[in-house]
């Protein structure tokens, strides 16, 4: 009788740890996985701050963090410092971080990326790559490309830079074990 | 003359506090949060005033991105220039300036969630310094893609054209 009161107590704590796992360690809003079909990611070439095309194919074989944003957007530019850091902190496992700006001209852009030291290319978007990534309609959003040219996750809105820190990590390191990327 | 070292960084630290108060203050002030809700519509009393063949039709004027205009915009709606911006600003008084003071505008943007928008606010303002009096700005709570193409409303793709305005009719 003892033992089936303490599985029952047992089946209780576990599902309640279960409950406060997922609720304050679940997916954060604004977060939609594409676990289930891991799209291609479209690719692009498009033109970076100094007139360089820039394809996203040669890229394949790194994790590419693809960032739409705009220097009048403020939530974009908060994100900017944290992205800064993870290229740095990344690069040499293969992080490339690449933004996508939707601004009306480069000028702008050129000095904001002076501004704010960025790390990482930033390419001039247009309404065909946000038409491509089913519409760029809202700031910022940003995608994880796995090693494969994959999407793996789409972030709406401001990230939770923790979550998508583990997000990349988990993708450096999941690939680079797999035998299709040798 | 000189000041004292103590004294010199306080004045530094003064000048630091009030210029951060200063620039904080100019950023929040742009905000579209801060346009009273009485001057807001929202997207579906909009469809519904496009929709009425008795109701008045506004004047649309899109005061964000031209890339974002160019994937989806309210069909019939004009691209200007983003509010936030001197360029933006010139864009519409100059478009506005032959224009009855009570036509019927509605602004909008999408840019951003509400909170952030920095486009909206600045243009709502200039348009009632220019003695615009019957003016709405569309309250898009999160982006145009989540509250107005998400939602099923109509939408319209590329640039404007002018002289063609929309079935909303056929589209709802």
């Amino acid at each position: 009788m003892n033992k089936e009161i303490l599985r029952g107590l047992a089946l209780i704590v576990v599902v309640a740890g279960l409950y406060f796992v997922i609720r304050h360690h679940g997916v954060p809003d604004g977060i939609k996985s594409t676990a289930v079909e891991h799209a291609l990611a479209p690719d692009f070439s498009l033109p970076d701050l100094k007139g360089q095309k820039l394809d996203l194919s040669s890229y394949r074989g790194k994790v590419v963090l693809l960032d739409f944003w705009a220097t009048w957007c403020a939530p974009c530019r908060d994100e900017i410092p944290h992205f800064v850091e993870l290229q740095s902190k990344y690069a040499d496992q293969d992080l490339q971080i690449i933004g996508v700006s939707m601004d009306d001209g480069p000028e702008p852009v050129r000095e904001f990326c002076q501004q704010f030291k960025i790390n990482y290319p930033v390419v001039m978007g247009n309404a065909k790559i946000g038409e491509a990534y089913g519409g760029v309609l809202g700031l910022p959003i940003a995608f994880v490309i796995g090693r494969d040219g994959r999407i793996y996750s789409k972030h709406i809105g401001v990230a939770d830079f923790s979550f998508l820190e583990r997000e990349i990590t988990a993708q450096l390191r999941a690939q680079e074990l797999s035998p299709s990327n040798q | 003359m000189s000041f004292p070292i103590k004294s010199q960084r306080m004045l530094l630290a003064f000048i630091s506090g009030t210029t951060a108060i200063a620039l904080a203050s100019l950023a929040i002030a742009s905000h579209a949060s801060l346009i009273p809700a009485s001057r807001l519509i929202n997207p579906d009393e909009l469809v519904k005033i496009l929709q009425s063949a008795k109701s008045e039709k506004p004047l649309m004027i899109q005061v964000g991105s031209h890339v974002l205009y160019q994937q989806a915009h309210i069909p019939g709606s004009e691209y200007i220039g983003p509010g936030s911006g001197e360029n933006g600003l010139q864009a519409l008084r100059k478009r506005m300036e032959p224009l009855l003071r009570n036509k019927f505008i509605v602004l909008y943007c999408g840019c951003c969630p509400w909170n952030h928008c920095p486009n909206v606010k600045l243009a709502d303002e200039a348009l009632r310094a220019m003695g615009f009096i019957h003016m709405k700005v569309l309250y898009i709570a999160n982006n145009f893609g989540t509250d107005w193409v998400d939602k099923g409303y109509p939408v319209a793709k590329g640039d404007y054209k002018n002289g063609t305005p929309p079935d909303w009719g056929r589209h709802i």
